[in-house]
């Protein structure tokens, strides 16, 4: 065991899967010689050369649209857009043919490619640099999104999507990237996709929540655990596939809900949980499902990211509501 | 009979002021009032990045983009445009902002982390700025198409680096201003490095400007540490604008001597000896030694010059660091004409939970650490 922060732990990760198989490749802006600028991709273009570590032009639909070819040819890349916010250019890539291939062709081609991004706020950036729009990646056919909070899951979740047949989006919260260390296995683990983690049991609420909401929910369990509140967290880890037995079973046993979420309220993930909670577990439930959210406007400049994000506060206050009811 | 495939030619670089500030082209028609204006404009920029740059260093002020080494690209462009004429910017422009009349304050105030700060002064034709790379070209030309339909007078000028150079917005963007013929000038900072990546890993062309010829209109060459070969070449591109012959692309060769961003560190990608050879390069010295060998420049005249800007800039970080705080509203505001209902529901409850707040996360510990 190694204590890694996130950072290392993807670093890690990168480094084993690309020395066990000579396909897995990285491409993206300032990946090669800067090694990132998160240095998410550190000692890699020195150990594995220019042609399976490259500093691409800057141009994500670009950047994907070449990983595409690289995987329908056999290789596996590992793409990078900078930041979510400059995404959006390849989202057309993403949508209209990396998700669509193996159907299109009935099977024939597929496409296992990687695209990692950092997200979220919190960390007193410039515009654009804080967005959280993992629920309209969620929302396109064909596409897995993955959403490590810790340097384990990071690691293990980051290997079996390189490892993935199918294209994977793997979103990294950047205020978790160097928040805390935790003991990692230096060797070749796995985490399964689509299978959501019980971070903490407890009997009168599920809280839900995925990437940098997953310390806050413990924290606001931690702090409602003084009130004889018993809160179960759930960190997704992977939004789709949605691992809907996990956060029902303990439906079953709390009856209340509350999803956590970084993005604005309007169709987040959350609306997804909360429906398919109503739909199939309404006689569990004592109360209605509940969110605590962000709002509906444009990440904003860092003097007002504080309201933008729900905090322990806001999160404490929605679980009183629910236990209240 | 054999096929032969050739790499296309690049044009010329087109200088007047040499490094060392010997004039080498024709010299522009310019009074002595607009040379000292190009000097100042491009002397506060440059303290007033100086001065950014230590107050990031200190923690008040978020991260942003410097402009060193840029001014005589920034400068020589802006002093060509007319006041009825329209700048669409990209990010690292300050010394643009300043002499097209946005304040110092304001700038300061936007990389402070306030979005007031992106406001525009009244009468002043600039579109805010635009983070994510090259998006904003095909604004430019949607203005510029709108000129022409209005028939007014004028024309607009975008401004972006060489990484845009790579991005679909900006050939769709060259692309459409050709088939339009519309009055837009786009202006490349080739500051030769984004973030980590250099030009000849951003393109397989010589120049960008050569990347005009696909499009169907001119590209022009320039030294853009060359004040006067900037104005020059922007002058003539507008003024082709202007009279309806359509787009320019001018490349403005330059260097950025400092960091792409505050949390950006060049020292891991490029040479000491690469910037030191761009500092002797250096705009402001090349253009001071042109001024003092005409007698424009003196030792007087640039302590004035230190003085005034010493002032200016102390008066902007005090207006910007004693704006008043938001309030919630400011959130939620602007984004439609009438606030909807269920975004004014968002509102209130925001401001009841922030009046109503009594767990400071900071001060929150997870007991067993995280799991």
């Amino acid at each position: 065991m190694t204590e890694m922060n996130m950072v290392g732990a993807i670093n890690d990760a990168l480094h084993l899967e690309m020395e066990r198989d000579d396909d897995v490749m990285v491409l993206g802006e300032d990946v090669g010689v800067n090694e990132g600028v998160f240095r998410i991709t550190e000692g890699l273009l020195d150990k594995f050369g220019e042609d399976r570590v490259r500093d691409t032009p800057l141009a994500e639909s670009g950047i994907v649209g070449v990983s595409i070819g690289l995987a329908l040819y056999g290789m596996k890349p590992v793409a990078e857009v900078q930041f979510m916010g400059f995404m959006w250019p390849a989202v057309d890539q993403l949508s209209s043919h990396a998700s669509r291939y193996r159907n299109r062709s009935r099977g024939q081609y597929n496409v296992p490619m990687v695209l990692r991004a950092p997200y979220g706020g919190g960390v007193k950036a410039l515009e654009h640099h804080s967005e959280s729009f993992e629920s309209v990646l969620a929302h396109i056919p064909g596409l897995k999104v993955v959403i490590p909070s810790t340097p384990k899951d990071a690691k293990g979740l980051l290997i079996s999507s390189i490892r993935d047949p199918d294209p994977v989006v793997f979103l990294e919260p950047k205020k978790l990237y160097r928040a805390f260390k935790q003991d990692v296995s230096e060797e070749i683990f796995t985490e399964e996709l689509g299978k959501a983690r019980v971070v903490q049991e407890g009997e009168d609420i599920t809280l839900v929540g995925w990437g940098a909401m997953v310390p806050k929910m413990v924290k606001a369990a931690d702090h409602v655990s003084g009130e004889g509140i018993s809160a179960e967290v759930i960190d997704l880890r992977t939004i789709y596939p949605y691992d809907e037995e996990t956060v029902h079973e303990s439906l079953r046993k709390t009856g209340r809900l509350l999803v956590v979420q970084e993005a604005p309220r309007t169709l987040g993930f959350g609306s997804e949980v909360v429906s398919r909670a109503v739909k199939k577990e309404m006689l569990s439930m004592k109360s209605p499902p509940m969110r605590a959210t962000g709002f509906d406007v444009p990440f904003p400049l860092y003097k007002m990211e504080d309201w933008a994000i729900p905090d322990v506060d806001r999160i404490v206050k929605k679980i009183r509501e629910a236990i209240g009811w | 009979m054999g096929i032969e495939l050739e790499k296309p030619e690049s044009p010329d670089m087109i200088q007047i002021l040499d490094k060392d500030g010997e004039l080498v082209g024709e010299e522009p028609d310019m009074d002595e009032e607009t040379l000292k204006e190009m000097y100042w404009w491009m002397f506060y920029a440059r303290k007033a990045d100086e001065k950014a740059l230590k107050m990031q260093r200190q923690g008040r002020m978020g991260t942003f983009a410097p402009i060193e080494g840029q001014e005589a690209a920034q400068i020589g462009a802006s002093v060509a445009m007319k006041d009825d004429d329209w700048l669409v910017p990209a990010f690292r422009e300050l010394g643009t902002y300043l002499e097209r009349g946005v304040g110092l304050e304001k700038n300061y105030q936007y990389f402070m982390g306030d979005v007031r700060g992106n406001e525009i002064p009244e009468g002043v034709n600039n579109l805010p700025i635009a983070v994510p790379v090259s998006t904003q070209i095909p604004h430019a030309v949607g203005l510029a198409w709108a000129m022409k339909i209005k028939g007014d007078e004028g024309a607009v000028l975008t401004i972006f680096g060489d990484g845009a150079t790579s991005e679909g917005d900006f050939h769709e963007g060259l692309n459409f201003g050709g088939v339009l013929n519309v009055p837009v000038v786009f202006f490349c900072q080739n500051n030769q490095w984004a973030i980590s990546v250099p030009l000849e890993k951003q393109t397989a062309s010589d120049t960008i400007a050569q990347k005009a010829h696909a499009y169907g209109f001119p590209g022009v060459y320039v030294d853009g540490n060359d004040v006067l070969a900037v104005y020059e070449a922007t002058k003539t591109a507008l003024k082709r604008a202007r009279e309806g012959k359509g787009p320019t692309l001018v490349e403005a060769l330059t260097y950025r001597l400092s960091m792409h961003t505050t949390a950006d560190d060049p020292t891991r990608y490029r040479s000491q000896e690469e910037l030191d050879e761009w500092k002797e390069k250096d705009p402001l010295k090349r253009f001071r030694i042109y001024l003092k060998d005409k007698g424009i420049w003196t030792e007087r005249w640039q302590e004035e010059l230190e003085k005034k800007a010493k002032k200016k800039i102390d008066e902007a970080v005090k207006a910007a660091e004693s704006i008043e705080e938001h309030s919630v509203e400011e959130m939620f505001e602007h984004m439609f004409s009438e606030m909807p209902k269920d975004m004014r529901d968002q509102m209130e409850y925001l401001k009841r939970s922030l009046e109503e707040k009594e767990i400071e996360e900071e001060q929150v510990e997870i007991k067993e650490g995280f799991p």
